[in-house]
């Protein structure tokens, strides 16, 4: 990987001027996933809070080649860019020995939801595409609603808070296990630790398939928190092992936890500072933390058995 | 060499397509489409197409993966039907916006509830209005003919839009016709290379694409997108004669079939062309100035054609394989309506919506269509505008 001193030298292919929120970790991935890829890659991205801030016609904060097509399906449309690579490849209309990096930047709802089915067909197929989902854990862009990646108990305008209900009543589903059940490069990624995610996407793109990195990004205005504190609150999204920085290699087989925290902090660490969770701290609501930490626990310590199994 | 050989026709269509040998395919099977992908499979296969097949894992998928190939500079072409266009829907209007040239092969098959497998043209006239070029074929030599011709329509600098290329389900996809199949050099020369304007995959030059468009200017491309596919119509017309005048087949935008001094005309489209032009055979041989107007292009829609070509007949009905439930009539109806409206021009109009879920269209009930228009044209009343053709229980 490059140096630090070689990163701040080479270009960034997005471009301030663009209308996303003050703190909103999406420019922060696409910075480090832009600056990992060894030239400048072919951009799709679904529907979402990045896509409709950043290509307001007649502008651009891409100088890049972006396409937007539809909120379900930027991984059939890369599918169909990569098709066209090969084709014209064999054509000699392309050059053949030159490598042609198509990155899909999506949401959760636009990656564990909606556009599921066509990552799922995405993975399966094989394309020679890194899907990068920069997971924020709710619909943003149509005002916070639930996704499938909302953890549990989180406030959302579609999972209120209330007498009957506290919040989203379903655990997060875990997207990472299904794709590696793809055989697919996969990766969780958390936006703090730059040199982690900026490996990862370079080894994806590198990768003869298919590839699929998942990255915590923490949205102050869905999360509830202060602006200037996206990056702190994914590191303790990392250091409770809430969203541990792991790949999976060899068709699904290989486990490689990336990172492991000398001291693995409570759940509560990351729960306070985000709104959204409030009433986790209200009276009789002590339910709600221990049952997200029976969770994180759970899902931490299978992933820790499959790395030694693979180690084995 | 040119030869005549015994074509479905799926199989005309999965034949040309071999000779077109697009740079992508991405489609998914689905009933009466089926044999066409099938078809092109083999191809892929035995090695005879140099087509990149992607069989993707829903119709949805398919258009969507068209589209990113089409806008990283690749000849694309996809088929379906029915429930799988209509699953497209979203991404139609898509890749027409973004001025995607592809080729959609649509065996036209009904539309669900209650499922059923067979023929009639819901699916591509309920997707009139996605700014998609609609080309109805009445046999498989012109369906042949035909995606051979979408593919420059298509790809015109001047037009820039998708084309979809319809046949009946069964009627024409599953019936072996004698076929005259071109060399493939000749179709190779005559769709020639396709040379985008831009490319994805061009870094140096980078393009953004699908930009979200606010209000102060969604219209005007929206305008620009309805203008390029009226204005289509005149390349429609070019690259079929130009077909015509290299391989001797031609089919013009409408067709009037004994029209000149008719008195009474069937408007229709598809393969009831051809059993509407038997009848009116046999009616001329009876003294009755009958005949037959085929839409071949329907979308854009030929007003003047359409016009001229009805304007000194006397009743004329409409007849389609589709319901506008709710609306003041069905499309097609309402299209011929609206054309004749456009010019100030009269004639006694009605519609017959006919042969729904694959419901035979035998000759004798055409004949009954042409019986109720010889009344309207003697009485010079129009008795009845929406009519329902063997509808058990309709009177
Ligand atoms: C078929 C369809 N359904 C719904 C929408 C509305 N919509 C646009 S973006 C979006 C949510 C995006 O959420 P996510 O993918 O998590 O990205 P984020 O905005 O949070 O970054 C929704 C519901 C749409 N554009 N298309």
């Amino acid at each position: 990987m490059a140096s630090l001193r070689e990163l701040s030298q080479k270009e960034v292919l997005f471009t301030g001027g663009h209308r996303l929120c003050a703190g909103c970790p999406a420019p922060i991935v696409v910075k480090q996933a832009l600056l990992a890829a060894p030239r400048a890659p072919i951009i799709v991205q679904p529907t979402c809070c990045l896509e409709i801030s950043s290509a307001v016609f007649p502008y651009t904060a891409w100088k890049t080649p972006y396409y937007h097509n539809a909120f379900e399906n930027a991984a059939a449309v890369a599918s169909g860019i990569e098709a066209a690579v090969k084709a014209l490849k064999k054509r000699g209309k392309l050059d053949a020995g030159k490598d042609y990096y198509i990155i899909c930047i999506g949401g959760d709802g636009g990656t564990y939801d909606i556009g599921f089915q066509a990552l799922s067909g995405m993975l399966e197929r094989g394309h020679r595409v890194l899907y990068i989902c920069y997971d924020n854990g709710a619909y943003m862009n149509t005002g916070i609603q639930r996704s499938g990646a909302t953890p549990y108990g989180a406030w959302t305008t579609t999972s209120h808070v209330g007498e009957a209900q506290k919040g989203k009543q379903q655990h997060r589903k875990d997207l990472a296990w299904i794709a590696a059940a793809h055989g697919a490069y996969v990766a969780n990624a958390s936006l703090h630790n730059w040199r982690d995610f900026m490996r990862k996407v370079e080894k994806a793109l590198n990768y003869e398939g298919s590839s699929f990195i998942n990255i915590q990004a923490p949205c102050p205005r869905g999360w509830r928190f202060p602006e200037n504190m996206t990056v702190e609150i994914a590191r303790l999204g990392t250091e409770t092992c809430f969203y541990p920085l792991f790949e999976v290699e060899d068709r699904g087989q290989k486990w490689v936890i990336n990172y492991t925290p000398k001291n693995k902090l409570p759940i509560t660490e990351y729960l306070k500072p985000q709104g959204r969770f409030a009433h986790f701290f209200q009276k009789d609501n002590e339910y709600l933390i221990e049952e997200f930490q029976a969770e994180v626990d759970r899902r931490w310590e299978h992933l820790q058995r499959l790395a030694k199994m693979s180690a084995e | 060499m040119r030869k005549t050989i015994g074509l479905t026709g799926d199989g005309a269509a999965a034949e040309a397509m071999r000779q077109i040998d697009p740079d992508v395919v991405a489609a998914y099977p689905i009933t009466p489409q089926t044999e066409i992908v099938e078809r092109f499979a083999e191809f892929v296969a035995e090695g005879s197409v140099r087509t990149e097949l992607v069989a993707v894992e829903s119709e949805h998928s398919a258009m969507s993966a068209c589209c990113g190939s089409s806008a990283a500079g690749a000849r694309t072409i996809t088929c379906t039907s029915s429930q799988g266009l209509a699953l497209m829907h979203e991404v139609l209007y898509i890749a027409a916006g973004n001025r995607h040239p592809i080729v959609l092969i649509n065996v036209n098959r009904t539309l669900s509830a209650p499922i059923n497998i067979h023929n009639d043209q819901s699916d591509s006239l309920g997707s009139r209005d996605c700014g998609w070029i609609q080309l109805y074929c009445e046999g498989a030599q012109e369906v042949y003919d035909t995606v051979i011709q979408a593919v420059r329509i298509a790809e015109d600098p001047a037009v820039l839009l998708p084309v979809m290329v319809c046949l009946d389900g069964f009627v024409v996809s599953h019936n072996v016709e004698p076929i005259n199949v071109l060399d493939d050099q000749e179709v190779k020369d005559f769709v020639g290379e396709f040379r985008p304007a831009y490319s994805l995959l061009d870094t140096e030059n980078p393009v953004c694409l699908g930009n979200l468009t606010l209000p102060e200017y969604f219209f005007e491309h929206k305008y620009s997108q309805a203008y390029a596919l009226e204005q289509s119509k005149g390349v429609i017309e070019s690259v079929d004669q130009e077909f015509g005048a290299k391989f001797g087949r031609s089919y013009g935008i409408v067709e009037g079939y004994r029209l000149e001094d008719a008195e009474i005309a069937i408007v229709t489209l598809g393969s009831m062309v051809g059993t509407a032009r038997a009848v009116t055979d046999e009616l001329r041989s009876q003294g009755v100035k009958a005949g037959v107007l085929k839409i071949r292009c329907y979308r854009p829609f030929p007003i003047d054609e359409v016009v001229a070509a009805l304007k000194n007949i006397k009743a004329a009905a409409v007849m389609e394989k589709a319901l506008s439930p709710g609306a003041p009539g069905p499309a097609v109806f309402s299209d011929v309506l609206g054309a004749l409206y456009h010019k100030g021009v009269h004639v006694n109009l009605i519609s017959y919506v006919a042969g729904l879920g694959g419901r035979d269209v035998p000759a004798r009930s055409i004949r009954r269509v042409y019986e109720h228009l010889e009344k309207i044209a003697s009485s010079g009343r129009v008795d009845r505008i929406l009519n329902y053709l063997d509808l058990r229980g309709w009177q």
